[in-house]
């Protein structure tokens, strides 16, 4: 709780602009801070039911089609693709919290800028391979529950739903956390604008912070997200 | 709403500046981050909202004057309990106190001059007007058919009418709740005043926490689920699908584990608003604070475990069957701590009937009622026997009107002094809440007979032997919407013609009272208070000193 002589703070004190970002609400940026990342914090913690609900209902049709699971991990999804994105996305957690760091300390703004446009970098690397060697692959090869589906009688047909099931639940999956990626690669824009504007200092980082937060958690879903879709099949080549 | 700031500030016994008159016109109504102005914003749209679901009750009890129908086809009928449900619920009643109420009241009761994040504030209320838009498209593009459940696979394959769009309306309000419920949380936490410690929060402050734990954790799980719902209608393909190996059931689970602690979330706002009123209207501190305080947390972590108990029937297994059924008992526990000190709380007080307090007595019976009949449907033989009838939906009426609705309207008679700083007139405000009870009453008991006799509900039609009980429900449900018009005048009189309430009309405890001018300044308080005081300080008052 703050000094309570600053609680008394007159109205007019508080609506001045305030160069150093605080909002009028609050009575020391310190606060401000403890807020924003709660409020984060907060978030994330709807993000981890929203994609839940998604994981339990994953985790009950896998037990239920397990073979067919098993099928379509190991010869519709390729686990170098896979494997290459989870590299990326764990390299680019790391310059998120090396931008993050660079702000705390004081470094130079060209500093901060350089490690978000990193990560931008990684990020997007990450949305090119999903988006051209994998959804595009498997666009031609007929592997799109709904719209575009051709499973050819080489397949197994004792499998085919169960694969079809297991295809739906990629696209979801996969689909919403690349939704998820885009609007952390907005939001890292946003962050390039405000430090090349020198908005960040050693007092005032919170928006790099909760952003990193957010960054993260995306990060963190996909750790989940490659085993249960790529490893499952068990071919490790 | 501009009018509204105009008249007050004509008039010549206010001339202090004031969050309404601080500054005009529809922009600064429609771009504001006052906390107090989008309470205000809400509260008239909820008002709309809850106008439309209005009128397709009122449709409803029409229909079942007759027992073959007194006005539509069955198709027709099914659209009506529908867009019913679906509004009242998702674009009423979860809505309500929080955002309205809630809004206005939890920076003004901490000592805070506003919720932690406003920006995020408004565009919840955006949000939320944009939801209502989907749902007035589908309503008027023709409607919806499937309930307000939207069970698979009726809405995902078979229903021909507007489902995307009324659960596109029901996923982007989902968000409104989800900001909404992050803001109080990090206001409870972290703008709480100067020694206003947990334990001296008033109880409405922690029943909107719990409420506001269901909005995060809850509603994430019914958007992904009218996500997969919405995409598997247009890919006619996806998880949900008997023929790829899907379960339709699945789809239960997720809707109820949103749609159970959504009950709570409607509830528990409720609770919280008559936590403040006995007190008030009895001059005595409330029994047992810490018990009412986690009873609102326990109710908010159980209402997370008893979602099966919407599923005897469904063929989940019996021992699934048997769990849900005890934890539901369960949840009766918290739900009757709080009855019991709201009652311990009027004994040897010194109660006055002002309109508020009439509300929050009403409240206590119909919401006791309502729960009890809640354990007759929780007990699995007796759910088996009336499952699917008119006695499920006069249970849940008793608690979502008769408990939501009765406290949601004390909650506006209580606070409208501060938020408008008028008065209304007392005597009107007791006949419409004396109007109201037994038209509420007349509507739902009869439905319990008939629930009980086997009647189902959702049908168009009836076996002529129910037309008396549904006669008397329709005679009812019409008293009823008579007692929902008459606040509606009398407030709006009081806008101009109402005396000016002063500070603190009914003598009650708490920062919005006893440190804010009515209605408050923009920033809420001339400086933040310092809080030295328990909840609820009534000892040494007596009497009301009002109007």
């Amino acid at each position: 709780m703050p000094a309570q002589a600053g609680w008394r703070m007159s109205e007019a004190a508080t609506h001045e602009a305030n160069p150093t970002g605080l909002a009028h609400q609050f009575e020391d940026i310190e606060q401000q801070r403890e807020a924003s990342s709660l409020g984060m914090w907060a978030f994330l913690v709807t993000e981890i039911m929203f994609f839940g609900g998604l994981f339990a209902s994953y985790t009950i049709y896998r037990a239920l089609h397990y073979s067919a699971f098993e099928w379509g991990s190991r010869n519709i999804l390729e686990v170098k693709w896979g494997a290459t994105n989870t590299a990326i996305l764990i390299c680019s957690s790391l310059t998120m919290a090396m931008a993050i760091r660079s702000a705390q300390v004081g470094k130079k703004k060209a500093t901060t800028i350089i490690y978000l446009l990193v990560t931008m970098l990684f990020g997007a690397a990450f949305l090119f391979i999903k988006l051209y060697f994998e959804w595009r692959q498997d666009w031609i090869d007929g592997f799109v529950p709904g719209l575009h589906w051709v499973f050819t009688s080489a397949h197994p047909s004792t499998v085919e739903p169960g694969v079809q099931m297991f295809m739906c639940f990629y696209f979801f999956m996969t689909g919403l956390h690349a939704l998820h990626m885009v609007v952390g690669l907005g939001l890292l824009t946003v962050l390039v604008i405000m430090a090349a504007r020198g908005r960040f200092t050693s007092q005032y980082w919170a928006p790099l912070e909760i952003s990193g937060l957010y960054w993260h958690f995306v990060d963190i879903v996909w750790i989940f997200l490659f085993p249960l879709l790529y490893l499952i099949g068990g071919r490790y080549h | 709403m501009s009018t509204v700031t105009a008249e007050l500030h004509e008039s010549p016994a206010e001339p202090r500046t004031h969050y309404l008159n601080a500054s005009y016109g529809i922009r600064s109504w429609l771009l504001t981050t006052d906390h107090k102005r989008i309470g205000l914003l809400y509260l008239a749209t909820i008002t709309f909202m809850f106008l439309i679901g209005a009128i397709a009750a009122a449709l409803m009890r029409l229909q079942l004057i007759e027992p073959q129908g007194a006005l539509v086809q069955p198709e027709t009928y099914n659209k009506f309990f529908s867009i019913h449900g679906i509004v009242m619920v998702f674009f009423f009643l979860v809505p309500s106190i929080p955002a309205t109420l809630g809004n206005f009241l939890i920076p003004l009761m901490i000592g805070a001059r506003d919720v932690a994040f406003p920006k995020l504030n408004l565009m919840s209320w955006y949000l939320f007007i944009t939801g209502c838009c989907c749902m007035l498209y589908a309503i008027m593009a023709g409607g919806v058919d499937t309930g307000w459940t939207f069970y698979v696979p009726y809405s995902s394959a078979y229903s021909h009418q507007h489902v995307i769009a009324a659960a596109l309306g029901i996923f982007i309000a989902g968000f409104s709740s989800i900001l909404t419920g992050l803001n109080f949380i990090v206001t409870i936490h972290k703008m709480r005043a100067p020694g206003m410690t947990w334990f001296r929060l008033p109880l409405f402050i922690w029943s909107m926490y719990a409420t506001s734990v269901i909005f995060i954790l809850g509603t994430p799980v019914i958007a992904i689920t009218l996500l997969l719902l919405g995409l598997e209608r247009l890919l006619h393909v996806g998880i949900f699908d008997p023929r790829i190996g899907g379960d339709p059931l699945l789809f239960q689970h997720l809707f109820w584990f949103y749609s159970h602690p959504a009950v709570y979330i409607m509830i528990l706002p409720g609770m919280g608003v008559i936590s403040e009123l006995i007190p008030a209207f009895s001059r005595k501190r409330i029994f047992g604070y810490t018990f009412v305080a986690f009873s609102s947390l326990a109710i908010a972590i159980i209402s997370f475990v008893v979602w099966g108990h919407h599923m005897f029937v469904t063929g989940q297994s019996v021992y699934a069957g048997l769990i849900f059924s005890v934890l539901s008992f369960l949840v009766a526990i918290p739900s009757a701590i709080k009855v019991f000190n709201w009652t311990a709380t009027l004994y040897r007080g010194s109660i006055s009937y002002e309109a508020p307090m009439l509300y929050a007595l009403g409240f206590i019976g119909l919401f006791t009622m309502g729960g009890l009949t809640g354990l007759f449907l929780a007990s699995l033989a007796v759910d088996v026997h009336v499952n699917g009838t008119y006695f499920v939906v006069a249970h849940f009426h008793y608690i979502m009107v008769g408990g939501a609705v009765m406290a949601f309207l004390g909650g506006i008679h209580f606070w409208w002094p501060k938020i408008t700083g008028r008065l209304y007139p007392d005597l009107w405000a007791r006949f419409a809440a004396f109007t109201i009870f037994i038209g509420f009453n007349l509507t739902f008991f009869p439905q319990f007979v008939l629930g009980y006799l086997g009647m189902p509900r959702r049908y168009a039609v009836y076996p002529a032997e129910f037309q008396f009980y549904n006669v008397m429900s329709s005679a009812g449900a019409s008293i009823l919407g008579v007692g929902y018009v008459i606040p509606l005048v009398y407030l709006i009189w009081s806008l101009r013609y109402g005396p000016p309430a002063g500070p603190n009309p009914w003598g009650a405890k708490g920062l919005e009272w006893e440190k804010a001018p009515s209605p408050p300044p923009t920033h809420n308080f001339e400086e933040i208070p310092i809080v030295t005081q328990e909840a609820y300080d009534y000892a040494g008052t007596s009497g009301v000193a009002h109007v």
